[in-house]
Order: structure tokens, then C-alpha cells, then sequence
């Protein structure tokens, strides 16, 4: 029933995609994603991390075409989802899953976890007995750690680390490839997030799955992803291994997102020296000329103002920044 | 030693729940003098916001019972007069969504002016000086403009900067702050942390920070108390909490950040079972259902908060925690 894979290494490749929202006022629109390019490699996992208004969200919506694109190609399983119909789109969701931020809202209230986690498979594979769709859920249920009981219960039951495993579960029903994960432990309670980052770990392992990790927060992402994306208004700042990222950023605003995070050691805190990065992210709908990063930089020069910097590799990753050979 | 500035014993803070009463905070003591900063962690359902709205008393539908005093002025059951003297003008408070403490109709110069005018009787100008004088302490960029704006115009960052300016126009003793950067970015955040450890040191104002982030705490807070289902289970100075916690929870806590440097777990140290249900807590200790080293008798009797044994020749005098355990804390919690 489930149609095998393509056998290629390549999960998911992004090509200059951008997303644009009609503004009144404002004849460029509010450029949300802008010409974005990126490939996933089967099995990756795969963090995009930026502030508010950097895109991210926009971004991983996109590729599950919940808002529109206005160019670009989003390569999965050999065709390019942009150009997909209806019907041909709502047989892809089988292998495309997302999970989100707030799993409450994500879920229907009037449905029973049980009706919630067995809709993917009445839609997906009708021809299953009911003993057999049970069975299904049950298995899926134990996997994500909830029990039998939590079966009859409905969302608001339910804490929002509990809520989350619900969102998994049915997000992994019919073993998706590819999973969108929206800020998926942003919302949690300390002690939750970490049960469920290994959750979402030990799933991937298992499954083989592909990830694609939207987070606002670096050490979450440190721990998931193989490989890290920084976004700043729209555009790639930085690609690079999990290993370069932190041991050896290039971006000037990777570095200083990494320097933004609070140190739990009230000694080091107070010691550090660095001044946190002035200023905010920049009205998405009037974007800085050239880079879109140098009003808050404190490397910009004249040339940062009129050129925009393309991606280029700077070491072992990959970086927008006409200063980045300085400033490593 | 430091005047107190706020002596709260023995608080009880209760609602009327479906199934019984909730007791959201059950027998919490604090002490509070001039310039301390004392951090406050805990998750959903610890008790930490209703702690703070107490000692601002707006526990709307709340029975509070127990004692807390400012300067020596009991204000249980004190009357509203007493409290609208003290509420913005002596105790301020950060709120963690500023567009939930601002108005959205009224110009920023509007509302940074009412509660000086009110408190302090100044006229329209002395007051308006006043707020410029506050918004270029808080590092408000053009803040003559600024005064004219509404919040809308403005971004999240200046936004909660406008909210300390408000808390702080009337030189209180005390600033409460509930989460007072959860709803920031991480850039932003830093920023906010910085300006508050430095008012703390142009002021002397005391700042109470309750946060579930111990990232957070770190950055503004000198002593430390972490709560659980509506108690504190630990409290000690900053350094000695991060580096010698006593308590599971505690440590649990600390233990599931992941490090930004140096090496990373393969599996990221968990607590587990779920969060506290305020309304079917055990008769014990509320932690035992989750802790590793649950006996018996936490099971049977809240342990109540004691000092800490430390080793001879350790400053132990202000580290407390709830806990019967007293071996080391080498398993997960």
C-alpha cells in the first residue's frame, strides 16, 4: 500500500525559495522568506533557528504548503510539491508531517484521543479492520508513552507535555519520511522539554526520519540537529554542522545570538564581558538594503549597505557575510 | 544587615477548586531588604505568579491567609487603601506580556505620567520631565517622540523597556518581575536582563524575578528559592544553588539544560512523570512521585524546610530545602 521511496540520498531540497504576503501600502509585500536554498540529506535533522519575524515559522509552512510560495521549487520524493494539485498534494501528506508549538491548539477538542490519533488512518489505509486500527493506535500510543486510559480522554485533559505526545502520535501514524517540527518543546514546562527532545530523538533514530527543527532557542537545537540553519529576516545568515556552528560560528549574528543565551552559573554570568547585540529585527515590510543584518552589526561597512552577501563557503560552512574571513 | 523591606511568614494563598480547595501556595516564608535580589523558580503550577500577585494583593478570589509585612505594616486583610498606597509607588511590578500592562489607546507619556502624578502630587510638567528622565535611563532612543506614540508603534523590546520605566518613574522599594522576558527574543532578552542588573545597582531598588528558566535567574539573581506545587522545596545564595543543589528537583533542574559548550549527552538527563495536579497532590512530599530517591516517608509527611547540613566550615545559614535525602544526588532525579 505504502508506495517505497525514491531511492535517493537527498530528503528535501529547497531552491530559491521565497514567500511573499500582499501588504496595502506596500508594493513589495512583506518578504517573509526570501530566496531561500537548502538540501536535507536523508535522515538528517536539520535546525532553523532565528527570532521572531525571521521567517522560520513562515518557512516550514511553506514547505507543507499551508501558506502559498511565490518562487522557488521545494523538491521532495523527486517532485517538486509547489506544482502539486490538491488530490496529489493530500496523498503526499502521508509521507510529510508536521508537528506544533502549541500542541493544545493543534489538537480538536471535541475529538477523543482516540478518534485524533486514528484519523491519519481512516483517511490513509480505509481498507484496515477496526481491530486492526486499534491495534495500530495502540502500538503508536505506547511508543509516544501514554497509556491505554488516555484513549477515551480529550485534549483539554490533558498537560501540554502530555498534548505534545498526542501530536506525535498522530503525526507518526502512517511512518511519515519527512517531519516538520514547528518549536515543538518551546512551550514546555523544563522538566518536559527534555523528556520529550529525547522523545523526538529516539523517534527519528527509529524511523529513520528526516527533520526539519524550527526552534528560537540554540541549545535545544544543539542537542536534536545534526546540522543548523540561522535565519535574519527572511534570508540565510549561516549553514553549517552542529560542530562548526558552536565551536566556531562565522556569522556575526550567529555569534551573537550564542552570546544572547543566559549562562545557568551566576559566577560566569556575571563575568561575562560581551555587550549584548543592540537594537531589534527590522520591520520585515521596509528590510535593510544589502545585507539585512548590518543595521545591528557591529562589523558593517559601506559595502554591506550596497551589496547583498551571497552565500558562500567560509571553512567547513557556509555563510553570508562579507566580513566572515575577518571576523572567525 | 539591611533594613527588611518585606517579612512574609506562613502564606497560604487558596482556591475554591471543583473537586476541593486548591492551594496554590501552602505555607511560604520570604525575607526582603533594601537592594536584594531574590530569584524565583518554578514551572506551571508551582505557585510563583500567585506568590507575586500576593504581595501586590490581587489574588483576585483567593482566600490568603498567613502574614506579610512591609516595613512592619501587616497587609493581610488590610484594607484597599493601604494597598493602592503601596501598589506602583513602594511595590511595582514587570509583567511578562507588556501589552497586557499597557493601554493600547493611550500615548506612552499618558501613562508613564499617571502614577507619579497620583502618587507624588507632581504638576503635568514636573511629571512629564520625570518620565523623559526615565526613558533615557532605560535606554529609550528618541524618547521626546517616544512620549507622543502609542504601543502599537513601538517594538516588543522598547515596549517591556516602557513598562520598567513605569514600574521604576516612582522610586518603589521593591520590583516584582513575573517572567519579564519570556515573551522576547533571545538578542532582546540580554538586553532586558543587562538594563535590570543595572538599574539594580544605580537603586538599590530589591528586585523579586520569578522565572521557570534558570538561565534567567542566573543573570540578575543573588538568592535563589525554587518552588514545586505551591512551596518552597530549596532555597540558598545563587552560586551555592547552582553548584551544590540539595534538593532532586532542584537538581534535575539544572541538570537538563543542555550546555551550549563542551560535550552533550547522548540522551538529555530527564525528570520524570508529569507536572503537579494542584488539585490530588500525595500526602507527602508533592516531588515523591517523580523523585529517584522517594523512601517512605516521603510518601507519608511534607518534609518541611530545613538548613542544610554542609560540611564543616561551609556558610550554611541561609541554605534550606525540603528534603529528607540527605546522600548525594549521582542518580537522575
Amino acid at each position: 500500500m505504502t508506495t517505497t521511496a525514491p531511492a535517493t540520498t537527498t530528503a528535501l531540497a529547497v531552491e530559491h525559495l521565497s514567500v511573499r504576503f500582499a501588504v496595502a501600502g506596500y508594493p513589495q509585500g512583506l518578504r517573509a522568506v526570501d530566496d531561500v536554498s537548502f538540501s536535507m540529506a536523508r535522515g538528517e535533522t536539520l535546525g532553523v533557528v532565528g527570532e521572531s519575524g525571521s521567517g522560520k515559522s513562515t518557512l516550514a509552512r511553506a514547505i507543507m504548503r499551508l501558506v502559498p510560495a511565490n518562487a522557488g521549487r521545494i523538491v521532495f520524493r523527486d517532485v517538486d510539491l509547489l506544482t502539486l494539485h490538491k488530490a496529489e498534494l493530500r496523498a503526499m501528506r502521508e509521507h510529510l508531517q508536521i508537528i506544533f508549538q502549541d500542541p493544545l491548539a493543534s489538537l480538536d477538542p471535541r475529538m477523543s484521543v482516540a478518534e485524533i490519533i486514528a484519523e491519519p488512518l481512516r483517511e490513509f489505509r480505509p481498507r484496515l479492520t477496526r481491530a486492526e486500527r486499534r491495534e495500530r493506535v495502540l502500538a503508536c500510543l505506547g511508543r509516544v508513552g501514554l497509556l491505554p486510559e488516555h484513549l477515551q480522554r480529550y485534549p483539554h485533559e490533558f498537560s501540554g507535555g502530555q498534548a505534545q505526545r498526542i501530536g506525535i502520535a498522530r503525526a507518526l501514524m502512517l511512518q511519515p519520511e519527512f517531519l516538520v517540527c514547528d518549536e515543538p518543546i518551546s512551550a514546555l514546562d523544563a522538566s518536559i522539554k527534555s523528556q520529550i527532545a529525547n522523545l523526538l530523538k529516539d523517534l527519528q533514530q527509529e524511523f529513520q526520519l528526516s527533520v526539519l527543527f524550527i526552534a528560537h532557542d540554540l541549545a535545544s537545537v544543539r542537542f536534536s540537529c545534526d546540522r543548523i540553519l540561522v535565519l535574519y529576516l527572511g534570508r540565510i545568515m549561516e549553514i553549517a554542522s552542529r560542530a562548526n556552528l558552536f565551536a566556531s560560528p562565522h556569522h556575526p549574528y550567529t555569534r551573537a545570538l550564542l552570546q544572547a543565551v543566559p549562562i545557568a552559573d551566576p559566577v560566569r554570568a556575571r563575568a561575562r564581558t560581551t555587550t549584548p547585540l543592540s537594537g531589534e529585527i527590522p520591520s520585515p515590510l521596509s528590510p535593510p538594503s544589502g545585507c539585512v543584518f548590518r543595521t545591528r552589526c557591529p562589523l558593517a561597512v559601506a559595502r554591506c549597505a550596497a551589496e547583498v552577501p551571497s552565500l558562500r563557503r567560509v571553512g567547513d560552512s557556509d555563510v553570508a557575510c562579507h566580513r566572515a574571513e575577518e571576523s572567525g | 544587615m539591611n533594613e527588611p523591606l518585606l517579612t512574609v511568614r506562613d502564606l497560604r494563598i487558596t482556591y475554591r477548586g471543583e473537586t476541593g480547595p486548591l492551594h496554590v501556595v501552602d505555607g511560604v516564608d520570604l525575607d526582603l531588604a533594601a537592594g536584594d535580589s531574590l530569584g524565583i523558580v518554578g514551572e506551571s503550577g508551582s505557585g510563583k505568579t500567585q506568590l507575586l500577585l500576593a504581595l501586590l494583593g490581587l489574588n483576585a478570589g483567593a482566600r490568603v491567609a498567613g502574614s506579610i509585612r512591609y516595613r512592619g505594616e501587616e497587609l493581610i486583610a488590610a484594607p484597599d487603601a493601604s494597598w493602592r498606597r503601596l501598589r506602583g509607588a513602594r511595590i511595582a511590578m514587570i509583567f511578562q506580556d507588556p501589552m497586557t500592562a499597557l493601554n493600547p489607546y493611550l500615548p506612552i507619556g499618558t501613562q508613564l505620567t499617571e502614577g507619579v502624578r497620583r502618587h507624588r502630587s507632581l504638576s503635568r510638567a514636573a511629571a512629564w520631565q520625570r518620565a523623559l528622565e526615565m526613558l533615557d535611563a532605560v535606554h529609550i532612543s528618541e524618547p521626546r517622540r517616544r512620549m507622543h506614540q502609542h504601543p502599537h508603534e513601538l517594538s516588543g523590546g522598547m515596549r517591556q523597556r516602557i513598562v520598567i520605566a513605569m514600574a521604576m518613574i516612582c522610586e518603589p522599594d521593591i520590583i516584582l518581575a513575573d517572567e519579564p522576558t519570556t515573551a522576547l527574543d533571545v538578542t532582546v532578552q540580554a538586553q532586558i536582563l543587562t538594563l535590570l542588573r543595572e538599574l539594580r545597582t544605580r537603586t538599590r531598588v530589591a528586585v523579586v524575578l520569578v522565572s521557570h528558566d534558570l538561565g534567567v535567574i542566573a543573570e540578575v539573581a543573588d538568592r535563589v528559592a525554587v518552588m514545586y506545587a505551591g512551596r518552597i522545596v530549596e532555597q540558598a545564595d545563587a552560586p551555592t544553588l547552582y553548584t551544590a543543589a540539595r534538593h532532586p528537583y532542584t537538581e534535575g533542574l539544572r541538570r537538563s539544560i543542555v550546555p551550549l559548550e563542551g560535550a552533550l549527552p547522548l540522551r538529555l538527563p530527564t525528570i520524570g512523570g508529569l507536572p503537579p495536579n494542584l488539585a490530588a497532590l500525595p500526602p507527602g512530599c508533592a516531588f515523591a512521585p517523580r523523585c529517584a530517591y522517594a523512601w517512605e516517608r516521603c510518601t507519608t509527611t511534607p518534609p518541611p524546610l530545613v538548613v542544610v547540613s554542609e560540611p564543616a566550615g561551609a556558610p550554611a545559614d541561609e541554605h534550606r530545602k525540603a528534603c529528607y535525602y540527605e546522600g548525594p544526588l549521582g542518580l537522575a532525579p
